[in-house]
Protein backbone atom coordinates (compact mmCIF):
# COMPACT_ATOMS: atom_id res chain seq x y z
CA UNK A 1 0.00 0.00 0.00
CA UNK A 2 1.44 3.05 -1.02
CA UNK A 3 1.69 6.37 0.92
CA UNK A 4 -1.34 7.98 -0.87
CA UNK A 5 -3.63 5.12 -0.28
CA UNK A 6 -2.56 4.76 3.38
CA UNK A 7 -3.69 8.45 4.09
CA UNK A 8 -6.74 8.03 1.26
CA UNK A 9 -7.93 5.16 3.29
CA UNK A 10 -7.20 7.88 6.52
CA UNK A 11 -9.21 10.35 5.39
CA UNK A 12 -12.01 7.70 4.44
CA UNK A 13 -12.51 6.54 7.90
CA UNK A 14 -11.72 10.56 9.34
CA UNK A 15 -15.18 11.08 7.24
CA UNK A 16 -16.91 8.16 8.87
CA UNK A 17 -15.98 8.60 12.34
CA UNK A 18 -16.64 12.89 12.07
CA UNK A 19 -20.19 11.92 10.36
CA UNK A 20 -21.11 9.52 13.38
CA UNK A 21 -19.92 12.12 16.05
CA UNK A 22 -21.90 14.71 14.14
CA UNK A 23 -25.06 12.40 13.77
CA UNK A 24 -24.62 10.77 17.53
CA UNK A 25 -23.77 13.68 19.87
CA UNK A 26 -26.49 15.50 21.57
CA UNK A 27 -24.42 18.39 22.86
CA UNK A 28 -24.00 21.06 19.77
CA UNK A 29 -20.31 21.69 20.74
CA UNK A 30 -19.63 18.43 20.08
CA UNK A 31 -21.11 18.06 17.16
CA UNK A 32 -19.24 20.63 16.20
CA UNK A 33 -15.84 19.25 16.85
CA UNK A 34 -17.34 16.07 14.75
CA UNK A 35 -17.74 18.24 11.98
CA UNK A 36 -14.05 19.64 12.00
CA UNK A 37 -12.64 15.95 12.05
CA UNK A 38 -14.99 15.60 8.97
CA UNK A 39 -14.32 18.47 6.84
CA UNK A 40 -10.45 17.68 7.50
CA UNK A 41 -10.86 13.95 6.33
CA UNK A 42 -12.66 15.37 3.39
CA UNK A 43 -9.56 17.59 2.71
CA UNK A 44 -6.86 14.80 3.47
CA UNK A 45 -8.72 12.66 0.94
CA UNK A 46 -8.64 15.46 -1.89
CA UNK A 47 -4.42 15.84 -0.84
CA UNK A 48 -4.19 11.95 -1.02
CA UNK A 49 -6.20 12.16 -4.42
CA UNK A 50 -4.40 14.51 -5.87
CA UNK A 51 -0.74 13.80 -4.74
CA UNK A 52 -1.60 10.85 -7.50
CA UNK A 53 -1.02 12.93 -10.70
CA UNK A 54 1.81 15.14 -9.08
CA UNK A 55 4.15 11.96 -7.87
CA UNK A 56 6.31 11.94 -10.59
CA UNK A 57 6.49 15.68 -11.86
CA UNK A 58 7.37 18.12 -9.13
CA UNK A 59 7.04 17.81 -5.27
CA UNK A 60 2.76 18.14 -4.50
CA UNK A 61 0.95 19.56 -6.96
CA UNK A 62 0.05 23.35 -5.92
CA UNK A 63 -3.21 24.03 -7.06
CA UNK A 64 -5.40 21.48 -4.66
CA UNK A 65 -2.69 22.56 -1.91
CA UNK A 66 -4.00 26.00 -2.65
CA UNK A 67 -7.71 24.77 -2.48
CA UNK A 68 -7.29 23.31 0.76
CA UNK A 69 -5.75 26.12 2.39
CA UNK A 70 -8.15 28.35 1.55
CA UNK A 71 -10.76 25.60 2.92
CA UNK A 72 -9.11 25.19 6.09
CA UNK A 73 -9.67 29.18 6.38
CA UNK A 74 -13.08 29.24 5.43
CA UNK A 75 -13.69 26.13 7.87
CA UNK A 76 -12.15 27.88 10.75
CA UNK A 77 -14.39 31.38 9.77
CA UNK A 78 -17.92 29.01 9.41
CA UNK A 79 -16.69 26.94 12.98
CA UNK A 80 -16.63 31.00 14.36
CA UNK A 81 -19.32 31.85 13.75
CA UNK A 82 -21.15 28.26 14.88
CA UNK A 83 -19.43 29.04 18.59
CA UNK A 84 -20.51 32.24 18.72
CA UNK A 85 -24.48 31.74 18.04
CA UNK A 86 -23.69 28.47 20.68
CA UNK A 87 -22.92 31.16 23.33
CA UNK A 88 -25.20 33.46 22.65
CA UNK A 89 -28.00 30.43 22.50
CA UNK A 90 -26.35 29.85 26.09
CA UNK A 91 -26.66 33.45 27.27
CA UNK A 92 -29.55 34.39 26.67
CA UNK A 93 -31.55 30.59 27.81
CA UNK A 94 -28.52 29.32 30.12
CA UNK A 95 -28.48 26.15 27.92
CA UNK A 96 -26.71 24.96 24.75
CA UNK A 97 -29.09 22.23 23.51
CA UNK A 98 -30.37 21.77 19.97
CA UNK A 99 -34.04 20.00 21.39
CA UNK A 100 -37.18 22.72 21.70
CA UNK A 101 -36.75 23.93 25.16
CA UNK A 102 -40.41 24.33 27.03
CA UNK A 103 -41.51 27.70 26.81
CA UNK A 104 -42.07 28.43 30.61
CA UNK A 105 -38.97 26.86 31.46
CA UNK A 106 -36.93 29.30 29.01
CA UNK A 107 -38.68 32.39 29.49
CA UNK A 108 -38.02 32.02 33.25
CA UNK A 109 -34.24 31.08 33.20
CA UNK A 110 -33.74 33.57 30.71
CA UNK A 111 -30.80 35.79 31.75
CA UNK A 112 -28.57 38.38 30.30
CA UNK A 113 -24.93 38.29 30.59
CA UNK B 1 8.48 -3.06 4.23
CA UNK B 2 10.60 -0.28 4.76
CA UNK B 3 10.95 2.05 7.99
CA UNK B 4 9.70 5.16 6.68
CA UNK B 5 6.07 2.98 5.88
CA UNK B 6 6.24 1.85 9.18
CA UNK B 7 6.44 5.33 10.40
CA UNK B 8 3.75 6.65 8.18
CA UNK B 9 1.39 3.48 9.31
CA UNK B 10 2.26 4.65 13.16
CA UNK B 11 1.56 8.14 11.94
CA UNK B 12 -1.88 7.09 10.32
CA UNK B 13 -3.03 5.04 13.48
CA UNK B 14 -2.07 7.66 15.97
CA UNK B 15 -4.63 10.49 13.98
CA UNK B 16 -6.97 8.06 13.76
CA UNK B 17 -6.42 7.85 17.75
CA UNK B 18 -6.79 10.99 18.18
CA UNK B 19 -9.89 11.82 16.23
CA UNK B 20 -11.74 8.85 17.58
CA UNK B 21 -11.08 10.33 21.32
CA UNK B 22 -12.48 13.44 20.41
CA UNK B 23 -15.79 11.58 18.93
CA UNK B 24 -15.69 9.36 22.34
CA UNK B 25 -14.18 11.49 24.71
CA UNK B 26 -16.62 12.08 28.21
CA UNK B 27 -16.69 16.31 28.36
CA UNK B 28 -16.15 18.38 25.18
CA UNK B 29 -13.15 19.90 26.89
CA UNK B 30 -11.47 16.53 26.65
CA UNK B 31 -12.59 16.04 23.22
CA UNK B 32 -11.40 19.76 22.24
CA UNK B 33 -7.89 18.56 23.42
CA UNK B 34 -7.87 15.76 21.50
CA UNK B 35 -8.83 17.69 18.74
CA UNK B 36 -5.74 19.75 18.88
CA UNK B 37 -3.45 17.12 19.09
CA UNK B 38 -5.58 15.61 16.14
CA UNK B 39 -5.12 19.12 14.28
CA UNK B 40 -0.94 18.50 15.15
CA UNK B 41 -0.95 14.97 13.93
CA UNK B 42 -2.46 15.86 10.94
CA UNK B 43 -0.17 18.33 9.52
CA UNK B 44 2.43 15.35 9.55
CA UNK B 45 0.61 13.64 7.44
CA UNK B 46 0.02 17.04 5.19
CA UNK B 47 4.28 17.26 5.26
CA UNK B 48 4.36 13.35 4.24
CA UNK B 49 2.22 14.36 0.83
CA UNK B 50 4.70 17.46 0.64
CA UNK B 51 2.62 19.67 0.74
CA UNK B 52 4.05 22.15 3.53
CA UNK B 53 2.35 25.11 3.03
CA UNK B 54 -0.86 22.98 4.21
CA UNK B 55 0.76 21.08 6.58
CA UNK B 56 1.42 25.42 8.20
CA UNK B 57 -1.97 26.51 7.49
CA UNK B 58 -3.21 22.90 9.27
CA UNK B 59 -0.55 23.07 12.54
CA UNK B 60 -1.67 27.32 12.70
CA UNK B 61 -5.34 27.45 12.02
CA UNK B 62 -7.09 24.05 11.74
CA UNK B 63 -5.28 23.21 15.53
CA UNK B 64 -4.13 26.07 16.85
CA UNK B 65 -6.57 28.74 16.64
CA UNK B 66 -9.84 26.05 16.35
CA UNK B 67 -8.48 24.49 19.09
CA UNK B 68 -8.43 28.16 21.24
CA UNK B 69 -12.33 28.92 20.01
CA UNK B 70 -13.24 25.25 21.12
CA UNK B 71 -11.41 25.15 24.52
CA UNK B 72 -12.79 28.58 25.81
CA UNK B 73 -16.32 27.43 24.20
CA UNK B 74 -16.18 24.34 26.23
CA UNK B 75 -15.18 25.76 29.66
CA UNK B 76 -17.81 28.08 29.47
CA UNK B 77 -20.46 25.41 28.18
CA UNK B 78 -19.18 22.95 31.04
CA UNK B 79 -22.05 23.39 33.22
CA UNK B 80 -24.60 22.45 31.03
CA UNK B 81 -23.05 19.04 30.45
CA UNK B 82 -25.06 17.06 32.76
CA UNK B 83 -28.06 18.52 32.49
CA UNK B 84 -27.46 17.62 28.79
CA UNK B 85 -30.04 15.30 26.57
CA UNK B 86 -28.87 11.15 26.95
CA UNK B 87 -28.67 11.55 22.85
CA UNK B 88 -29.91 8.53 21.04
CA UNK B 89 -29.98 4.88 22.08
CA UNK B 90 -28.14 1.99 21.41
CA UNK B 91 -30.35 0.90 18.22
CA UNK B 92 -29.87 4.26 17.18
CA UNK B 93 -26.39 4.55 17.41
CA UNK B 94 -25.56 0.89 16.25
CA UNK B 95 -27.56 1.90 12.74
CA UNK B 96 -25.94 5.26 12.82
CA UNK B 97 -22.05 3.34 13.19
CA UNK B 98 -23.18 0.81 10.10
CA UNK B 99 -24.06 3.79 7.68
CA UNK B 100 -21.29 5.92 8.61
CA UNK B 101 -19.13 2.21 8.02
CA UNK B 102 -20.69 2.09 4.50
CA UNK B 103 -19.92 5.54 3.75
CA UNK B 104 -16.16 5.10 4.37
CA UNK B 105 -16.24 1.49 2.77
CA UNK B 106 -17.42 3.39 -0.37
CA UNK B 107 -14.69 6.08 -0.09
CA UNK B 108 -12.03 3.14 0.76
CA UNK B 109 -13.12 1.55 -2.71
CA UNK B 110 -13.15 4.63 -4.65
CA UNK B 111 -9.29 5.22 -2.75
CA UNK B 112 -8.02 1.64 -3.58
CA UNK B 113 -9.57 1.46 -7.68
CA UNK B 114 -8.59 4.68 -8.66
CA UNK B 115 -6.18 5.29 -11.46
CA UNK B 116 -2.18 5.68 -11.00
CA UNK B 117 -2.11 9.02 -12.10
CA UNK B 118 -4.76 11.92 -11.55
CA UNK B 119 -5.29 15.04 -14.33
CA UNK B 120 -3.24 17.47 -13.11
CA UNK B 121 -2.34 21.83 -13.22
CA UNK B 122 0.98 21.31 -11.99
CA UNK B 123 2.64 21.24 -14.77
CA UNK B 124 1.18 24.45 -16.16
CA UNK B 125 1.12 26.33 -12.97
CA UNK B 126 4.90 25.15 -12.44
CA UNK B 127 5.96 26.54 -16.20
CA UNK B 128 4.01 30.13 -15.74
CA UNK B 129 5.19 30.36 -12.42
CA UNK B 130 8.53 32.43 -13.56
CA UNK B 131 6.19 35.09 -15.14
CA UNK B 132 4.77 36.32 -11.58
CA UNK B 133 8.41 36.66 -10.06
CA UNK B 134 7.17 33.80 -7.11
CA UNK B 135 9.32 30.71 -6.32
CA UNK B 136 6.48 29.09 -4.62
CA UNK B 137 4.42 27.52 -6.94
CA UNK B 138 1.08 27.13 -3.80
CA UNK B 139 1.87 31.15 -3.20
CA UNK B 140 1.37 31.67 -7.10
CA UNK B 141 -1.66 29.80 -6.96
CA UNK B 142 -2.95 31.62 -4.49
CA UNK B 143 -1.98 35.39 -5.14
CA UNK B 144 -1.90 34.85 -9.52
CA UNK B 145 -3.71 31.79 -11.21
CA UNK B 146 -6.69 31.11 -8.45
CA UNK B 147 -6.22 34.97 -6.97
CA UNK B 148 -10.18 35.64 -6.90
CA UNK B 149 -10.91 32.39 -4.80
CA UNK B 150 -7.81 34.31 -2.04
CA UNK B 151 -10.18 37.34 -2.57
CA UNK B 152 -13.44 36.08 -1.69
CA UNK B 153 -11.87 33.98 0.96
CA UNK B 154 -11.09 37.71 2.52
CA UNK B 155 -14.48 38.67 1.92
CA UNK B 156 -15.82 35.53 3.63
CA UNK B 157 -13.42 36.03 6.88
CA UNK B 158 -14.96 39.80 6.94
CA UNK B 159 -18.50 38.36 6.59
CA UNK B 160 -17.80 35.60 8.95
CA UNK B 161 -16.65 38.68 11.59
CA UNK B 162 -19.60 41.10 10.70
CA UNK B 163 -21.60 37.85 11.65
CA UNK B 164 -20.22 37.48 15.14
CA UNK B 165 -20.31 40.99 15.73
CA UNK B 166 -24.10 41.02 14.91
CA UNK B 167 -24.76 38.52 17.79
CA UNK B 168 -23.93 40.96 20.36
CA UNK B 169 -26.69 42.62 22.33
CA UNK B 170 -27.54 45.62 21.22
CA UNK B 171 -26.30 47.50 24.38
CA UNK B 172 -22.63 46.34 23.80
CA UNK B 173 -22.78 46.89 19.96
CA UNK B 174 -19.46 49.13 19.28
CA UNK B 175 -18.35 47.73 22.72
CA UNK B 176 -15.19 45.31 23.51
CA UNK B 177 -15.28 41.71 22.75
CA UNK B 178 -15.08 39.03 25.52
CA UNK B 179 -14.00 39.91 28.83
CA UNK B 180 -11.47 42.16 30.38
CA UNK B 181 -9.04 39.51 31.25
CA UNK B 182 -7.01 40.66 34.80
CA UNK B 183 -4.27 38.89 35.89
CA UNK B 184 -0.90 40.06 37.95
CA UNK B 185 1.21 41.70 35.88
CA UNK B 186 3.96 39.55 37.92
CA UNK B 187 2.39 36.62 36.37
CA UNK B 188 3.78 33.85 34.51
CA UNK B 189 1.16 34.64 31.48
CA UNK B 190 1.69 38.45 31.06
CA UNK B 191 5.57 38.25 30.95
CA UNK B 192 4.63 35.63 27.86
CA UNK B 193 2.54 37.92 26.29
CA UNK B 194 5.74 40.61 26.84
CA UNK B 195 8.52 38.35 25.47
CA UNK B 196 6.97 36.09 23.13
CA UNK B 197 5.36 39.39 20.08
CA UNK B 198 8.17 40.48 19.36
CA UNK B 199 9.54 37.54 18.04
CA UNK B 200 6.48 36.70 17.34
CA UNK B 201 5.73 39.11 15.07
CA UNK B 202 9.03 39.00 13.49
CA UNK B 203 7.84 35.08 12.40
CA UNK B 204 4.64 36.08 11.04
CA UNK B 205 6.15 38.61 8.69
CA UNK B 206 9.14 36.20 7.76
CA UNK B 207 6.32 33.88 7.02
CA UNK B 208 4.51 36.18 4.74
CA UNK B 209 7.86 37.08 3.13
CA UNK B 210 9.49 34.02 2.71
CA UNK B 211 6.30 32.63 1.10
CA UNK B 212 7.07 33.94 -2.09
CA UNK B 213 9.94 31.42 -2.43
CA UNK B 214 9.41 28.90 0.32
CA UNK B 215 6.24 27.09 2.10
CA UNK B 216 4.67 29.69 3.67
CA UNK B 217 2.51 32.79 3.35
CA UNK B 218 0.16 35.80 3.97
CA UNK B 219 -2.29 32.82 5.97
CA UNK B 220 -0.06 31.28 7.91
CA UNK B 221 1.62 34.79 8.79
CA UNK B 222 -1.29 36.25 9.42
CA UNK B 223 -2.22 33.50 11.87
CA UNK B 224 1.57 34.00 13.85
CA UNK B 225 0.35 37.35 14.11
CA UNK B 226 -3.25 36.81 15.29
CA UNK B 227 -1.66 34.39 18.00
CA UNK B 228 0.57 36.69 19.38
CA UNK B 229 -2.55 39.23 19.63
CA UNK B 230 -4.74 37.06 21.43
CA UNK B 231 -2.06 36.29 23.96
CA UNK B 232 -1.45 40.19 24.88
CA UNK B 233 -5.35 40.06 25.05
CA UNK B 234 -5.61 36.87 26.82
CA UNK B 235 -2.64 38.30 29.47
CA UNK B 236 -4.59 41.26 29.59
CA UNK B 237 -1.26 43.57 28.53
CA UNK B 238 -3.86 44.80 26.32
CA UNK B 239 -7.53 44.96 26.42
CA UNK B 240 -9.47 44.25 23.05
CA UNK B 241 -9.79 47.25 20.75
CA UNK B 242 -13.48 48.15 21.26
CA UNK B 243 -15.16 47.59 17.62
CA UNK B 244 -16.61 50.79 16.58
CA UNK B 245 -13.12 52.24 16.21
CA UNK B 246 -12.67 53.41 12.62
CA UNK B 247 -9.09 51.92 12.21
CA UNK B 248 -9.95 48.60 13.08
CA UNK B 249 -12.52 48.34 11.09
CA UNK B 250 -10.51 50.75 8.00
CA UNK B 251 -7.44 47.86 8.91
CA UNK B 252 -10.42 45.09 8.17
CA UNK B 253 -11.49 46.15 4.77
CA UNK B 254 -7.57 47.39 3.60
CA UNK B 255 -7.01 43.50 2.21
CA UNK B 256 -9.99 43.26 0.31
CA UNK B 257 -10.25 46.63 -0.94
CA UNK B 258 -6.66 46.93 -2.38
CA UNK B 259 -7.14 43.21 -4.01
CA UNK B 260 -9.89 44.42 -5.64
CA UNK B 261 -8.36 48.03 -6.64
CA UNK B 262 -5.00 45.92 -8.07
CA UNK B 263 -7.75 43.49 -9.42
CA UNK B 264 -9.38 46.41 -11.02
CA UNK B 265 -6.46 48.20 -12.26
CA UNK B 266 -5.27 44.36 -14.21
CA UNK B 267 -8.73 45.64 -16.11
CA UNK B 268 -6.62 48.93 -17.70
CA UNK B 269 -3.11 47.75 -18.07
CA UNK B 270 -3.19 43.65 -18.42
CA UNK B 271 -6.65 43.31 -20.22
CA UNK B 272 -8.67 41.49 -17.29
CA UNK B 273 -9.68 41.48 -13.82
CA UNK B 274 -6.85 40.83 -11.57
CA UNK B 275 -4.72 39.80 -14.27
CA UNK B 276 -0.90 41.55 -13.38
CA UNK B 277 1.46 43.36 -15.99
CA UNK B 278 3.62 41.14 -16.18
CA UNK B 279 6.65 43.50 -15.18
CA UNK B 280 4.43 44.59 -12.08
CA UNK B 281 3.12 41.03 -11.09
CA UNK B 282 5.83 40.74 -8.15
CA UNK B 283 5.46 44.16 -6.40
CA UNK B 284 1.84 44.36 -6.68
CA UNK B 285 1.22 40.71 -5.33
CA UNK B 286 3.32 42.45 -2.47
CA UNK B 287 1.02 45.02 -2.43
CA UNK B 288 -1.62 43.13 -1.96
CA UNK B 289 0.10 41.23 0.50
CA UNK B 290 0.80 43.71 2.95
CA UNK B 291 -2.42 44.64 3.71
CA UNK B 292 -3.93 41.24 3.32
CA UNK B 293 -1.24 40.18 6.00
CA UNK B 294 -3.15 43.13 8.33
CA UNK B 295 -6.81 41.67 7.93
CA UNK B 296 -5.85 38.45 8.09
CA UNK B 297 -4.43 38.78 11.59
CA UNK B 298 -7.17 41.28 12.33
CA UNK B 299 -10.07 38.92 11.32
CA UNK B 300 -8.68 35.85 12.71
CA UNK B 301 -8.02 37.57 16.42
CA UNK B 302 -11.33 38.90 16.22
CA UNK B 303 -13.59 35.93 15.53
CA UNK B 304 -11.90 34.00 18.90
CA UNK B 305 -11.98 37.15 20.61
CA UNK B 306 -15.99 36.78 19.89
CA UNK B 307 -19.11 39.46 19.59
CA UNK B 308 -18.92 42.84 22.29
CA UNK B 309 -19.81 41.62 25.83
CA UNK B 310 -18.81 44.97 27.43
CA UNK B 311 -19.82 48.75 26.63
CA UNK B 312 -17.38 50.88 24.73
CA UNK B 313 -15.05 52.69 27.50
CA UNK B 314 -16.38 50.00 30.83
CA UNK B 315 -14.09 47.66 32.20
Amino acid sequence: MSTVTLFGLCGAVLIGLGLYGALTHPQPLRKLIAFNLLGSGIFLLFGAIARRGSWTTVGGDPVPQALVITAIVVAFAATAMAVALLLRIFRESGEATLSPAEPASAASERRDP
Amino acid sequence: MSLAYVLEAALAVLVLGAAAWSIAARTAFAASVGFVSYGLLLSLVWVQLAAIDVALTEAAIGSGLTGVLLLSAAATLRPTEARSAAGPGWPMRILAAVCCGLVTAAIAVVVVTLPATAPSLAPEAVAALPVTGLGNPVTGVLMAFRALDTLLEKVVLVLALIGVWSLAPDRYWGGHPGLRHRLPADGVLPFFARTLPPLGVLLGIHLMWTGADAPGGAFQGGTVLAAMWLVVMMAGVRDAPAIRERWLRLALVSGPVVFVLVGLAGMLTAGAFLAYPIDYAKPLIILIEVPMLLTIALALGLLVAGPPERASGSA
